[in-house]
């Protein structure tokens, strides 16, 4: 299968090399003097979705609403509650230990902070060259030959390696954090909101970086993000998350131009357009009230308590996750 | 200084292109910290007093050759003199030969007693810190530490285990080995707090959830991205710790449990000399003023290593 064929457009003969079934991530909260559990935060409630091969899915949704735990949990980062995480056709959602460990080299993650996530006390060599010496592939001069072609494949001059992160600037280090987690010649990576702690000038650059690397390496992104323009941009499907929840899943085309879900078109709704006349005449739907706590999420349908169009029937029943026209899943009752 | 001539060097290099790769001028990371340790004045000045102090207490008693329990009851109280630099006690003792000859112990005391107290803690609170089944237990283990009476478990600890030490041992080294033990599990707890907090605050950064995603094995975890992280506080620890020896061997010896009587010590000599405080003040100044200098200089160096092994204040 080509690169242009998968990206072009989804048709169900596309290889799946990532499902995920119903995943759920709860948290326990305790409290009091003997520590007793008295309720669960619902981070990740219950979503469900496939990225193809050399697929970019955008996962978007406000802050607080379960991207990130998502796509750690995916990476096995935290335990998973319930569901199922299939990646290249080996279930990963029990494996513990060493057999977790040698599933490693084909799932990677960029972070969202390129200060937090490099180790201020080593240097970018080693910092690329830790994956590789942790799955033992390659010693000595080719490891450093290794370390020097990643370097090389991210944009950054080889003969830093000696340097330290703080030695970079923010889009520089975030190219070390992408290097690391290609080091294994991974096939599917997340992306944890590699641009939002980035400069606008400076995210172009990655983003393209990312996608020169996938077009390169054949990657396969979960893409998380809270910037819809970006994932318009770099995504193939783009799935919305409202509180622990997939509320809508559709080909980027789709989305965009007919989001069905009332939340989905709030969140367009609030892109601005890069064109005065349109702008002026655009009217953003303003959600009221806040995201409710994910210790104690609504009865019925999650995003009832601030829909425009919501009945007694939302309140009451959860909506099913339907698939509404080829390709677009919703979860509304008046989608 | 050099470190930023180099810099300029290699950023010349970098722009007319021809390319003299860094790599290839590998940066070892101990010429780095040693570069910077260099510029930091207090450490380099404590590294050499401390030095002046060791190489006294280890050679200066074949210069100076008077043996330190040597009793001349004639040159008692005397002040300093061209034979007796530093003066003589009560009993005609020479006291630059008991300061030298308690220099040693001190200083042997110090130095083993603050690494088994550093080791103990950081041990603990790293495990304690990482290990969330771990960290309940040890940390109640520190409290009870903590909440012991340390006076009355000493008293009892060198009543019941002095002679044996001393029949297995031989008097000298079975009473050393009591003393390090003693002030070692005595004094391991405020480390370990530093060190857990430390811990728990690194264990939650990106960088070592990024190892989890890469693969890294705990043990490697803990050696390359936690250990190196709170070496800052366990240094500062260190530094205090080898002073805080020093004054509770002194404190000890004074209760009488310490060492022999005959036997100087800087702490043993410093007490022996307050009540002589009005007839010979230079017998509390100069055990005074050798426990002040090698504590003073022992937190300099501290100081400088914990600057030079941060990278981030490297080369600055």
């Amino acid at each position: 299968m080509s690169a242009v064929e998968a990206i072009s457009e989804t048709s169900p003969a596309d290889e799946v090399l990532v499902s995920v079934e119903n995943l759920k991530v709860h948290f326990p909260v305790h409290k009091g003097v003997i520590r007793r559990q008295v309720g669960t935060i619902k981070a990740v409630d219950g979503v469900s979705f496939d990225i193809k091969r050399r697929e970019t899915l955008g996962l978007v949704g406000e802050s607080g609403c379960g991207k990130t735990t998502t796509g750690r949990a995916i990476l096995r980062l935290y335990r998973v509650t319930d569901g199922r995480i299939v990646i290249d056709g080996q279930d990963i959602t029990a494996l513990e230990g060493e057999a977790l460990r040698r599933t490693r080299p084909h799932m990677q993650m960029v972070f969202q902070d390129p200060q937090a996530c490099l180790n201020p006390r080593m240097t970018v060599g080693s910092i690329v060259a830790e994956p590789i010496d942790e799955h033992g592939i390659v010693k000595g001069r080719e490891k450093q030959d290794r370390v020097e072609e990643l370097l090389s494949a991210v944009g950054l001059d080889p003969r830093f390696a000696n340097r330290y992160p703080h030695e970079f600037s923010g889009g520089q280090r975030q190219r070390i954090g992408i290097a690391r987690a290609l080091a294994l010649n991974p096939e599917f990576i997340v992306c944890d909101e590699p641009i939002a702690a980035l400069d606008v000038s400076i995210q172009a650059q990655v983003v393209n970086l990312l996608e020169d690397l996938q077009d390169k390496f054949g990657l396969t992104y979960l893409f998380i993000s809270h910037d819809l323009s970006m994932v318009r941009h770099i995504a193939d499907r783009v799935a919305v998350m409202y509180l622990g929840k997939v509320v809508e899943l559709a080909s980027r085309a789709d989305l965009y131009e007919n989001p069905q879900h009332p939340y989905s078109k709030a969140l367009l709704s609030a892109v601005p357009i890069p064109n005065p006349a349109t702008e002026a005449e655009r009217k953003p739907i303003i959600l009221q009230g806040d995201l409710p706590s994910p210790a104690n999420p609504p009865k019925g349908c999650n995003f009832c308590t601030r829909c425009p169009i919501a009945t007694e029937l939302c309140q009451r029943e959860e909506p099913e996750w339907r698939e509404t026209q080829p390709g677009q899943f919703v979860a509304c009752h008046h989608a | 200084m050099t470190d930023t001539m180099r810099q300029k060097t290699d950023l010349a290099a970098g722009l007319d292109g021809t390319s003299t790769p860094i790599t290839a001028s590998h940066r070892s990371l101990w010429t780095d910290v040693w570069q910077q340790f260099y510029t930091h004045k207090g450490a380099v000045v404590g590294v050499c007093v401390l030095a002046f102090i060791v190489l006294a207490v280890t050679f200066g008693p074949y210069i100076h050759t008077i043996d330190p329990q040597h009793l001349d009851i004639r040159a008692k109280n005397q002040g300093p003199s061209w034979t007796h630099p530093f003066g003589t006690d009560n009993l005609g003792r020479d006291m630059l030969a008991q300061v030298l000859a308690g220099g040693r112990t001190s200083l042997a005391v110090g130095v083993t007693a603050m690494a088994l107290s550093l080791s103990l803690g950081t041990l603990i609170g790293v495990l304690a810190g990482y290990f969330k089944i771990l960290g309940g237990p040890l940390m109640r283990l520190t409290d009870l530490f903590l909440a012991l009476p340390i006076l009355p478990l000493l008293l009892v600890a060198i009543m019941l285990f002095r002679d044996t030490l001393r029949s297995a041992f031989g008097p000298e080294t079975g009473i050393f080995l009591l003393i390090v033990f003693i002030i070692g599990i005595t004094s391991w707890m405020q480390t370990a707090r530093i060190v857990r907090g430390e811990v728990l605050a690194i264990k939650e950064r990106e960088f070592v959830l990024a190892a989890h995603s890469i693969g890294t094995r705990q043990r490697r975890i803990i050696k390359r991205h936690i250990f190196p992280n709170v070496l800052s506080p366990i240094m500062v620890s260190a530094t205090l710790g080898v002073a805080a020896a020093i004054i509770t061997e002194s404190a000890l010896s004074f209760l009488g449990l310490g060492f022999p009587s005959d036997f100087p010590t800087w702490g043993r000599l410093l007490y022996d000399g307050v009540p002589f405080l009005n007839i010979t003040p230079s017998r509390v100044l100069w055990p005074g003023l050798a426990i002040s200098l090698t504590v003073l200089s022992v937190n300099y160096m501290g100081d400088g290593l914990r600057d030079a092994l941060d990278p981030r204040i490297r080369g600055r």
